[in-house]
């Protein structure tokens, strides 16, 4: 079995540089679901401007720090800048139902996905939340960061700021 | 062995045939690793061991490749050897995880190691929890079809990771799922959502035991929807099998159900939660010998709420899955911005409550005891609820912004806590917790957050006392120092001191932290599977990094 797998990787590797898919973009075609339950692909999430991606749990304290002080500065982001914010929360089915009712009772405005088995999280690598993307235009990831602290939202608007310049 | 060096072969040829070959290959390779390396003193007072290693050490890395639909990947993990208090199965180094995975618009293969979850996750979640030692992955075969938006069809066959090896039953399962406004297009724009599903899942195993005949297969199924309108949201599965005596249920032959109902309304300030949940007899596992986080098919959410301040995580609940019946409800709110109450940047009040206790049951006749080997087990009465308390949880939380610089955050919670259950020592054991954070950015990008905690208690190991403060310059340096002091352990010579700190370095998505001090002994719990930890005392180093 592990032989055949071996042997299958190689095989498409070698072979598979031929054929590409229509729309290029960094974040692979696993499901996410959005809050009302339907289930999308990360791969069409992103219109045509730069984006954050946040992943983020309720029993996350830093997560919801962070999320605070973006909520607290997005409407001077949104007048700077023309972009996507958007969060994942890794809230598995203990809590997954937490979500819809914890985002709207802070008054956060942001995009919400549920990854309730972290198919996505594994697939984009982030170990712990949480732990924040940022796509440019072309969908290319141009910066990470784990974890959170206060004054790194500081940090992201740098980030946005040349993101957005070119 | 000699298989496993030709992976990594074929691995090693495969990397230079993707770099040689950049320029032409749109795809992207991905991956992540961390390093987690602790010393071992021995310290008699705090119960912590000494290691015969003095130093242990849990790794891995992931590496992943994505192109168009195709990915493919493969995780190395290097535990020399496991860290204390995570199974010493995990013992050694290898490629314990590989898949292929190949979608287009309708379908999706995968071949290899998967996760998968079905509905809730109770008849089927594989999952990994680095810090649980849990990884119960599913080598073998996956399909899922989308014959048109709206319906999708999932099967799978395959056995579990069990350590370095596979586990012995084989699984098969079928998942279904129908989302009404995707495929009647005269509701695609309708403000109610009505979405279904329903699940089988079997499991074989061979039937080696000298003394009962025991069920083969062992068959589940389970039914779910989902209806949401505007803020209001409705949601429920429900899940049944047939007996399956095992070593969990003490190998009565009483089939299992479980029922989960979620409901909530949320508006803009306002998220109001309610979940109800009956779990009787539904532990499911794909060996029937199994027990702790071993070979787990299903996975029980528990109805209580996870913590991340110490002191709150002392005496967390455990998902029973003999039986047990328990609600929870939180509501949140945020008083406004300029209100009254609300001050100039808004506060945010949360309350919680969970409830968990036995469910009921009594005798089948006079003759077999409750939960007799061999027999049907016991009686339980739907609606009834058992007397036994497992747990109790209220808490208040109230999180504010006092001004520019300071932001502070005070719960105070009281709880139960059925030690006997849970831990299988002690008795139901009610606490007091309180906790204060206050968080003071006093210059840009230099904050300073402190922590005041305290826990009250007549039993167990009496009364808690928490400091912590940590000063962190974003975006690349934190340095934290904390104390939890046992003032109040009933043995004088066990009120004991447990000093910690740790300074990290953050750049990007890169991570190395060092620690150094005594860590109590506890219980780590992630979604109500839990480990013990042992006390630690002695140096930690802990590396991560994604590209």
């Amino acid at each position: 079995m592990k032989y055949f797998i071996a042997v299958c990787l190689v095989f498409t590797f070698n072979v598979l540089p031929g054929f590409s898919q229509s729309k290029k973009t960094d974040l692979p075609g696993i499901d996410i679901k959005t809050l009302d339950g339907k289930w999308v692909s990360a791969k069409t999430i992103q219109k045509d401007k730069p984006m954050v991606i946040s992943f983020w749990a309720t029993w996350c304290k830093p997560c919801v720090r962070e999320l605070d002080a973006i909520r607290d500065v997005l409407p001077d982001w949104n007048d700077e800048f023309d972009f996507q914010m958007v969060t994942v929360s890794v809230d598995d089915s203990r809590s997954e139902h937490r979500v819809a009712p914890f985002v709207k009772a802070r008054e956060w405005n942001y995009e919400f996905y549920l990854d309730p088995n972290s198919e996505l999280k594994r697939a984009l690598n982030a170990p712990t939340v949480p732990h924040t993307f940022l796509y440019n235009k072309k969908g290319k990831l141009v910066w990470q960061h784990s974890g959170f602290t206060e004054g790194d939202e500081d940090e992201l608007y740098e980030k946005l700021l040349e993101v957005t310049k070119k | 062995m000699v298989k496993t060096k030709l992976i990594l072969a074929s691995v090693i040829i495969l990397f230079f045939s993707v770099s040689s070959r950049a320029q032409e290959i749109p795809g992207r390779i991905s991956g992540n690793f961390q390093l987690d390396a602790q010393t071992y003193k021995a310290d008699t007072l705090i119960g912590a061991r000494a290691a015969p290693e003095k130093l242990l050490l849990n790794s891995y890395a992931n590496i992943r490749y994505d192109q168009g639909g195709f990915s493919a990947g493969l995780r190395f993990e290097a535990n020399l050897n496991t860290l204390q208090g995570i199974d010493p199965a995990f013992d050694g180094v290898g490629i314990p995880y590989y898949f292929i995975r190949y979608r287009t618009e309708d379908l999706d293969f995968t071949v290899g190691d998967f996760y998968e979850q079905f509905g809730s996750g109770i008849l089927l979640r594989t999952w990994e929890d680095k810090f649980l030692g849990v990884d119960n992955a599913i080598r073998g075969f996956r399909i899922r079809y989308t014959p048109k938006p709206g319906i999708q069809i999932t099967g799978l066959i395959g056995k579990q990771r069990h350590f370095w090896e596979l586990g012995e039953g084989i699984v098969r399962g079928l998942d279904g799922n129908i989302s009404l406004n995707e495929l009647l297009p005269s509701l695609q724009t309708s403000a109610t959502r009505l979405a279904f599903g329903g699940s089988f899942v079997s499991k074989y195993q061979a039937d080696g035991d000298p003394l009962y005949i025991l069920p083969e297969n062992v068959g589940a199924w389970a039914y779910r929807f989902n209806l949401s309108r505007g803020g209001f949201q409705l949601e429920s599965e429900y899940s049944t099998k047939i007996n399956d005596p095992s070593a969990d249920n003490n190998f009565i032959y009483k089939p299992g159900n479980a029922i989960l109902v979620n409901a909530s309304y949320a508006t803009s300030g306002l998220g109001v939660n309610l979940s109800i949940k009956r779990v009787d007899n539904m532990s499911f596992r794909s060996d029937r010998n199994q027990n702790l986080n071993k070979l787990m098919l299903g996975y029980l959410p528990p109805n209580s709420k996870s913590y991340t301040y110490s002191l709150m995580t002392l005496y967390p609940y455990a998902s029973q899955a003999n039986g047990e019946i328990g609600i929870q409800t939180e509501i949140s709110y945020r008083m406004k911005s300029g209100s009254l109450l609300g001050g100039k940047y808004g506060t945010q009040i949360t309350l919680n409550a969970s409830l968990v206790n036995d469910i009921d049951k009594s005798a089948i006749n006079d003759s077999i005891s409750i939960g007799a080997p061999g027999s049907l087990g016991y009686k339980s009465d739907f609606f009834k609820i058992g007397d036994d308390k497992f747990y109790r949880d209220i808490n208040v939380e109230i999180a504010r912004k006092l001004s520019k610089k300071w932001k502070a955050n005070i719960i105070y919670q009281y709880l139960n806590y059925n030690q006997l259950v849970m831990e299988g020592k002690g008795g139901l054991l009610s606490a007091n917790i309180a906790v204060l954070e206050l968080t003071w950015k006093f210059k840009s990008r230099n904050t300073i957050r402190m922590e005041a905690q305290g826990l009250w208690t007549k039993e167990d190991r009496g009364n808690w006392a928490m400091l912590l403060a940590e000063y962190t310059i974003s975006p690349h340096w934190f340095i934290s120092v904390s104390d939890q002091y046992n003032y109040g352990h009933p043995e004088e010579v066990k009120r004991i001191h447990y000093l910690y700190g740790s300074v990290g370095y953050i750049k990007e998505a890169t991570r190395i932290q060092l620690s150094y001090g005594k860590q109590r002994e506890g219980i780590l719990c992630v979604g109500g599977v839990c480990r013990n930890v042992p006390a630690m005392n002695g140096f930690s180093l802990s590396i991560s990094s994604t590209f």
